[in-house]
């Protein structure tokens, strides 16, 4: 069977906070922190991209999956930040960590669920025999409008998860994938921002798919909330997930250990495997855990996963997710921000 | 940077690619064809460990055009566990807190870019650990 068998995740060190955004646009900081439940996020240093974080996502997944690089035949990168707009992100990921030349490299777009996409693929290519390992990664270098709804939530973050038949940390038991044509959040060719339809994003679009992809997979797999140790949901901001997991009927503390967006924000194609990393990083051997991604556009990928006895052996052999949210942070202003992240265009 | 310069040197600048002479053990960081000490041209491949210290430094204020985002940062001569010495950028550092001997570690991080529509170029930097 089929299933993980390493993980990694990497978060840049830069920190804002969200009064200090809403300072520079005179907005009411305690009513965005009560609303969204958001109160700081990550920010990637110039010198980061989706390129960079998922090389190092990657070698926390190699030393934790312990395998040649050389045997991974597939490597896919899901972004909506892929720094070329011609060019593919993970051709450098793939040389970076030694996989070439014999690996099929592609890059996915989906708005926030393209590195769930990746997983998909990856998970379908190891069970039919075509490849040994596949390499999927969900990064992001969030982008929003400056003064925008999303500039409080937009993050960086990465995810990698390497998976193959052999030696498990977790085995993949169900995939489901449910999607409609949903225009609720876009960006034109040669646009710098995103836009999106407000509270569209919500009913119609959020909250309907991660529903009907939960529903369908438990359905399909007959398991109820309550037979899941744990679920991590696509996190835009703090509450979605948690209205979400209520809605399905999960509990405060299914949630809680991939829950990372009320101090790291939305990392967009990271969000929910980052959530799936963190889940990792306290799970015992047995635990079941559901995991539903949602991309803007609309669709949402679930997963029912295992964790097998390996964990214990794995889990220590690269930083945990938790730790580098909570750690070696350094908080900047909303001017470093802004040059940090290319809102200031510099003359030539 | 021209593409196939930078294409060239992508094993040492992804990978930390070195090479050490086999009849007299020097290593080299980037490889070289000659042995420089006993011109013996009998090389194995060496990826350099990926944790060291950092032996000194310096804090550049008025950088190339190319790196104005970055300015102030700071270049040191860092020694890899294994012996090795790289010049290399120290991203993500307090430069009021670096201290020669601190330990640091090797992070993937874009290099420069060739203008706006020019190539990105990546590789090795470090970070304290």
């Amino acid at each position: 069977m089929t299933g993980i068998v390493g993980y990694g995740a990497y978060i840049p060190r830069n920190r804002i906070k969200l009064e200090e955004i809403a300072k520079v646009w005179g907005a009411d900081a305690p009513s965005y922190k009560r609303g969204l439940l958001l109160y700081e996020k990550s920010v990637p240093s110039p010198d980061q991209d989706t390129i960079t974080m998922s090389v190092e996502a990657t070698k926390s997944a190699l030393k934790r999956a312990n395998i040649p690089p050389e045997e991974i035949g597939a490597v896919y990168v899901g972004s909506e930040s892929h720094p070329y707009a011609v060019k593919p992100s993970g051709t450098v990921l793939a040389e970076a960590i030694g996989a070439t030349p014999e690996v099929h490299c592609a890059d996915y777009e989906f708005a926030c669920k393209a590195g769930s996409e990746a997983m998909f693929v990856c998970i379908g290519l190891v069970e039919s025999g075509s490849v040994k390992y596949g390499l999927a990664v969900g990064a992001d270098t969030s982008q929003g409008a400056p003064g925008d709804a999303l500039e409080y939530s937009a993050a960086a973050g990465a995810a990698a998860f390497i998976f193959g038949k052999d030696n498990a940390i977790a085995k993949v038991h169900h995939t489901y994938s449910y999607m409609t044509d949903t225009p609720d959040f876009w960006r034109r060719e040669y646009q710098f921002y995103p836009r999106h339809a407000s509270r569209f994003t919500g009913e119609p679009a959020y909250f309907k798919h991660i529903i009907g992809a939960a529903k369908g997979i438990m359905d399909k797999a007959r398991m109820k909330p309550e037979d899941f140790n744990y679920v991590i949901f696509h996190q835009p901001n703090g509450k979605f997930p948690q209205r979400v997991g209520k809605m399905l009927g999960f509990k405060k503390e299914q949630i809680e250990p991939g829950w990372l967006s009320p101090t790291l924000g939305n990392t967009y194609s990271g969000s929910s495997p980052m959530g799936l990393t963190s889940t990792f990083d306290i799970s015992k051997p047995g635990d079941k855990i559901l995991m539903v991604s949602y991309g803007s556009g609309a669709g949402s990928d679930a997963f029912i996963l295992e964790v097998t006895e390996r964990i214990d052996e794995i889990r220590d052999k690269a930083p945990k997710t938790r730790w580098m949210l909570d750690n070696n942070k350094t908080y900047i202003e909303y001017g470093t921000y802004a040059k940090y992240r290319e809102k200031i265009r510099m003359g030539t | 940077m021209f593409p196939a310069r930078y294409w060239r040197e992508i094993p040492q600048r992804y990978r930390l690619e070195a090479n050490k002479c086999k009849k007299c053990g020097r290593t080299y960081f980037p490889p070289r064809l000659v042995c420089a000490d006993c011109k013996s041209r009998d090389f194995e491949p060496l990826k350099l460990k990926d944790e060291g210290k950092l032996l000194t430094y310096t804090v550049i204020r008025v950088p190339p055009s190319q790196f104005i985002e970055q300015s102030p940062y700071a270049i040191g001569i860092v020694e890899l566990d294994g012996g090795t010495r790289i010049l290399t950028q120290i991203a993500d550092c307090n430069l009021d807190k670096l201290q020669i001997g601190m330990r640091l570690k090797i992070e993937f991080r874009k290099i420069q870019q060739d203008g706006e529509a020019g190539i990105l170029c990546y590789g090795y930097k470090c970070v304290p650990v």
